[in-house]
């Protein structure tokens, strides 16, 4: 990615190589993709000690500080918690590109867990977006999937 | 038994959006310069430092080794302390132990960050967990506008009420000759400018800002001999919330926040903040705190924020001013952002703030925001405590 160079008085330096990373995505969270892939369901966990269930599932509650196991199946439907419309451009850091824009950033509560799931809402009009609306996920073609957040497409909102 | 730890000299740099003039290891030069001026110290004097910025903002590791030269650490005990947005209060709170246990009597607190020398939305993005978070995650600006959204839905505040924070902060900038915004704006223009992320728009939100500071911390025995008026630590308090994005409840206010300032409120004995806080410099990244986290530190009730800025209780003269350096929608060099709030709060209590001096200032409050909704407290005050 070659930039031009600004000879200006007062010079800069630029670093313009990509750099790979591969992160664990571990075993709850593996297992998470792959009921998504096989069912087109959510998985969460729930705490031993508060009872909170989780979703994405992990290994541990930090307010309890304990290892969680009990897993729970969710429906594919919550509400919408809070929002926000992204209408400036970025780069990425995972891509390098801008990513595109507007999109809506949001944040879901599944039915029967007890955190939010952030995602993206197919819908940028601010004015057909509300706190408390209800949304259902769509998913990709099972073909298409990856192992990854983006094997939920987004979020619809329902009526 | 902690020792008691006083604030005696602070310095920053004068703060603009680029200073291509200076690296990072200049920049820090210059405020650490300036809050030795400030104190009539040498580096000679110094006895330990703490410096922090962000991680990853500028692509350059182990700031505690590569600025020495600009932060006067050569053959000093210094530590780097990041703690995300937080990292400048987190500086002052560790210079503060450092000085309280009594291994050092004198210690340096500097933060620092240009943000030119990166894309600041993408560097924070690095901050998200990469499996769940990051493919959405567009930096600050709409994790805080989610909370403004769950705000509004919850009270009906307005975008209004919110605009009248940004303007009020950016009049306040215009008697701080060090911030970077000193351009008055109205309510209209804050309605006017273009919608980042709604309900963020471009003035509701702080800027991008290269800038340093730096303060001095002394030990009770040597801090009066340094300094006539030191601003006493009365207490500092820290907590963080989160640990995933999605932990975060909306409908619970800034918890991080409120369970701090109860802590801090405790340890100094103030029962009515707004009555008995004189000044408050807040890190308020965007307008819609200044609504919202007023009430997470009990200035005024739930839902109550909007009609306490509308009544100018918050401004220059009213029951509590907040912010009259300008505050972070001014000047926003992250890493130095929450250590500006320290050192706002202590000329304050010095009575060395020039033109933006609060008369008659006994308690000042200083806080500092975080990446993940973490809050850190500072209680400054005149009297010994």
């Amino acid at each position: 990615m070659a930039t031009e160079r600004d000879y200006g008085e007062l010079l800069t330096l630029t670093f313009s190589t990509p750099m790979p990373y591969e992160w664990s995505i571990g075993k709850y969270g593996s297992l998470f993709f792959h009921e998504i892939r096989e069912s087109q369901r959510f998985t969460g966990i729930r705490c031993p000690q508060c009872g909170k269930v989780y979703v994405p599932p992990r290994r541990l509650c930090a307010p309890c500080f304990k290892e969680l196991d009990e897993l729970i199946i969710l429906p594919n439907l919550g509400s919408i918690m809070a929002f926000s419309v992204v209408n400036y451009p970025f780069p990425d850091p995972a891509t390098g590109e801008q990513r595109p824009i507007p999109y809506t950033y949001g944040c879901i509560k599944i039915e029967g867990s007890d955190n939010i799931f952030n995602h993206v809402i197919d819908e940028t009009n601010v004015e057909k977006i509300a706190v408390g609306m209800k949304v259902a996920a769509v998913f990709k073609g099972k073909e298409e999937m990856q192992g990854n957040i983006q094997d939920i497409r987004h979020f619809r909102i329902l009526g | 038994m902690a020792r008691r730890v006083a604030i005696v000299g602070t310095g920053q740099t004068d703060h603009r959006s680029h200073r291509p003039d200076v690296n990072g290891r200049e920049m820090i030069y210059e405020a650490v310069k300036r809050a030795l001026d400030d104190c009539q110290l040498s580096i000679h004097d110094i006895d330990a430092i703490i410096i922090g910025n962000m991680d990853h903002f500028e692509s350059i590791n182990y700031v505690d080794t590569w600025s020495v030269e600009g932060s006067g650490a050569v053959m000093k005990p210094i530590m780097k302390v990041t703690t995300g947005g937080t990292t400048g209060a987190s500086v002052a709170i560790a210079a503060y132990y450092h000085v309280a246990s009594g291994f050092f009597d004198k210690v340096l607190a500097i933060g620092w960050e240009k943000n030119s020398e990166s894309d600041t939305t993408a560097a924070i993005i690095t901050c998200s967990d990469p499996v769940w978070d990051r493919a959405f995650y567009s930096g600050a600006i709409p994790s805080l506008a989610t909370e403004a959204s769950a705000y509004m839905k919850q009270y009906g505040a307005t975008q209004e009420d919110a605009a009248r924070v940004a303007v009020r902060d950016r009049t306040n900038a215009l008697s701080n000759p060090h911030a970077h915004l000193r351009k008055p704006i109205t309510i209209e223009d804050v309605m006017a400018s273009p919608m980042l992320a709604y309900p963020i728009k471009l003035l509701d939100v702080c800027p991008r800002t290269d800038g340093a500071a730096a303060v001095v911390f002394a030990a009770d025995g040597v801090a009066q001999k340094i300094a006539p008026k030191p601003a006493w630590i009365r207490a500092c308090a820290a907590r963080h919330t989160y640990s995933w994005f999605g932990d975060v409840d909306y409908n619970a206010g800034l918890l991080s926040l409120q369970r701090a300032s109860k802590e801090a409120y405790q340890r100094a004995g103030i029962r009515e903040p707004a009555d008995e806080i004189d000044v408050a410099e807040l890190y308020l990244p965007y307008s819609y705190a200044g609504l919202k986290w007023i009430e997470d530190l009990g200035f005024c009730g739930p839902g109550e924020g909007p009609g306490f800025i509308r009544d100018g209780h918050t401004d220059m003269g009213g029951k509590i001013p907040v912010n009259p350096s300008g505050g972070v929608i001014s000047t926003n060099c992250i890493g130095a952002t929450a250590l500006l709030r320290v050192a706002e709060a202590a000329m304050q209590v010095m009575g060395k703030a020039g033109q933006r001096q609060v008369p008659d200032v006994e308690v000042a409050l200083a806080t500092g925001f975080g990446g993940c909704f973490w809050s850190d407290v500072l209680i400054l005050g005149k009297a010994r405590p």
